[in-house]
């Protein structure tokens, strides 16, 4: 298989999926968890790729995430909700000093932009840091915005500790399909570009990749803000899936929720990250939910089963994957059409193999 | 050696940590097209000399020159004023700190004396990675892979320079899995992708067994010509500096004690000395 024809396939494949996420939208009750599934999926996807740019192919071990999705939510909300609802919003503040609004897809974008902005400053000290340091101020910079937002006297912008609501939404979960998809192949464009191996280079050695003539200072500030562009454009989605934005959703167990999508896909796999991004939303919004629910079998209650217990079992699951699975789904491999043709192969020629044994 | 151009010339380079003197008042030129051997004991200052030279330490004093244009100049500052102990204090007051990046773009590439591969990538691409450096894409025309023909020159750059140093076959296996001699090869490749003046090797036939050492003194005399290169290295292989040196420097406890060609610097007392003791019966 060609690289064109591969385009091609790949490109056919997720138009289909399209397609069939359309599909089911009209086959489906709108109630299903499926469609939860599959927003929230494609949303942490797009935040959990901008995570492995920076922590699996940059080597910053990064803990700020949430921090700037919270910017991108609350930039976004800010600029979108209409001007006849700011009165009702923003009711404690005489409608915010905001007048206007701007079109989706320039908040969403402006969302991301300013996420890079902070991260450009904060980038300036801190990414001289490294490894668990620039983790530690990462991870206090997202806890001090996520303050800074709630303080009343930013109100007449940020609504202070009350709700940012009456934002546009979306109904369809091709809306931010289509959107992560971009963003997500945005990504890989990058990563796969002369700069992309550079980032690769630094995290591999950075005296190396210095003494190869790449800047450290601008490429991980390049990395950092990047990374954070996406982690906005994600936190605007994510406003707009919830419907509703408050600053104390964006805790730090965020950033751990994303880390840990990135650890099981596989440090350094984009795909590894998109598809454990499905499977943990899956498992936490649907699957495993019966755990949290008193169950009786006949007149058996079964024991453990309570609310919390699904925490429980997330956190064995994460012990066992870093001492038995370190490696994660898709360790720093790539999922591709052409692996598992390979695969096919290999299987069809180790049986045919077995078989002449026999 | 008046007639010919020195394209480095280190001068009265004194490096001090904390109260140690590593390198003591080192003066040296290297001249184009030459090999420059530096030698010593263990300990005796030369990577601390090389690690002066590209940019990863700042001097402590002194000032060194890269084709006539100065590239790292520096006085003792701050603490260091009152703990400084090596010589010429106040003879540079220019402060001049070049980062390593900004020197190899100068045309003064190094390997180091532990292999520093890129671990998880290929053969190839650990070349290609050497030649973003030289890019004038910025980040969103290579994202959307609007340099196609410069993204295209490189990779072609990158096979070329491998097919010359043979290791074209292995391109696309893990850097991890060749065999040592082969890896050095490869620090080697990749440190001329940058498209160096001067080639600076740091113990470049370490953990080397006497085959793969002579290989590696005809790879290092070929690469010279071929590339119209000047090398300037480190190295513990008695044979192979004796062989291929044009000149060679020796320090010991930082200080410069002899320089010369390969026969004068074996014949000088001194170095035998630094090398093999002396009895102490004065």
């Amino acid at each position: 298989m060609n690289k064109k024809t591969n385009y091609i396939v790949s490109a056919a494949l997720l138009l289909g999926l399209l397609v069939l996420i359309f599909v089911l939208e009209h086959v489906l009750p709108p109630t299903s968890m499926l469609f939860v599934v599959l927003k929230k999926g494609a949303i942490y996807a797009l935040v959990a790729v901008s995570m492995n740019l920076l922590n699996g192919f940059t080597g910053l071990f990064s803990l700020g995430q949430a921090g700037f999705m919270l910017l991108g939510a609350y930039t976004y909300g800010i600029f979108t909700i209409p001007v006849q609802a700011r009165a009702s919003v923003y009711q404690y503040f005489d409608g915010g000093i905001i007048r206007f609004t701007l079109p989706v897809p320039v908040a969403l974008v402006l969302g991301g932009v300013v996420a890079a902005g902070f991260a450009y400053l904060i980038g300036l000290p801190v990414l001289r840091l490294k490894s668990d340091y620039l983790a530690i101020a990462t991870l206090g910079f997202a806890e001090i915005i996520r303050a800074i937002f709630q303080w009343d006297a930013l109100g007449p912008v940020t609504n202070g500790s009350n709700l940012l609501r009456k934002f546009p939404t979306f109904n369809s979960a091709i809306f931010p399909f289509v959107v992560a998809g971009i963003c997500i192949a945005i990504i890989a464009l990058l990563i796969n570009s002369t700069y992309g191996r550079a980032f690769k280079a630094i995290r591999d050695d950075e005296i190396a990749a210095e003494a190869m003539g790449i800047n450290l200072a601008k490429h991980k500030m390049e990395a950092f803000c990047i990374s954070s562009f996406f982690a906005g454009v994600g936190g605007a989605l994510l406003a707009m899936f919830q419907t509703t934005i408050q600053a104390s959703a964006f805790k730090s167990a965020m950033t751990y929720e994303i880390l840990l999508i990135v650890v099981i896909g596989g440090i350094g796999s984009i795909t590894g990250s998109v598809i454990a991004s499905f499977l943990f939303i899956g498992c936490s919004e649907w699957w495993l939910r019966f755990l949290d629910m008193d169950t009786y079998i006949g007149s058996f209650h079964v024991p453990l089963l309570r609310a919390g217990f699904r925490k429980v079992v997330f956190a064995v699951v994460i012990m066992a994957m870093v001492l038995f699975y370190r490696k994660g789904i898709m360790g720093d491999r790539e999922f591709s059409l052409e692996r598992i043709g390979n695969f096919f192969k290999n299987f069809g020629r180790k049986k045919t193999a077995a078989a002449k044994e026999d | 050696m008046s007639d010919k151009t020195n394209i480095l010339r280190v001068e009265n380079v004194t490096m001090q940590f904390g109260g140690v003197v590593a390198v003591d008042n080192l003066s040296l030129t290297v001249d184009e097209h030459e090999i420059v051997s530096l030698i010593g004991p263990n300990g005796a200052g030369k990577t601390t000399a090389f690690n002066v030279i590209t940019g990863v330490y700042a001097p402590t004093n002194g000032c060194v020159y890269f084709k006539d244009d100065m590239i790292l100049s520096n006085h003792p500052q701050g603490k260091m004023k009152k703990m400084y102990s090596g010589k010429n204090a106040g003879m540079y007051t220019r402060v001049m700190e070049k980062t390593p990046d900004q020197i190899t773009k100068l045309g003064l590439a190094r390997t180091f004396q532990n292999i520093r591969l890129f671990k998880t990538m290929t053969v190839f691409e650990n070349v290609l990675v050497a030649m973003h450096m030289r890019r004038t894409s910025n980040i969103f025309s290579a994202t959307f892979h609007l340099n196609g023909k410069e993204e295209a020159q490189m990779r072609a750059d990158a096979e070329n320079l491998l097919k010359v140093v043979g290791l074209y076959d292995e391109r696309d296996e893990n850097c991890t899995s060749l065999p040592y001699g082969k890896q050095r090869h490869l620090e080697i490749a990749r440190a001329l992708a940058t498209k160096p003046t001067l080639l600076l090797l740091d113990e470049p036939a370490a953990g080397m067994n006497p085959q793969e050492t002579d290989e590696l003194t005809a790879f290092v005399r070929r690469v010279r010509d071929e590339f119209d290169l000047t090398v300037f290295m480190i190295e513990h292989h008695m044979d192979l500096v004796m062989e291929i040196s044009d000149r060679i420097y020796v320090l010991d406890f930082g200080h410069t004690i002899a320089q010369g060609t390969a026969d004068e610097v074996q014949n000088n007392p001194r170095v035998i000395e630094a090398y093999l003791g002396v009895q102490a019966d004065a």
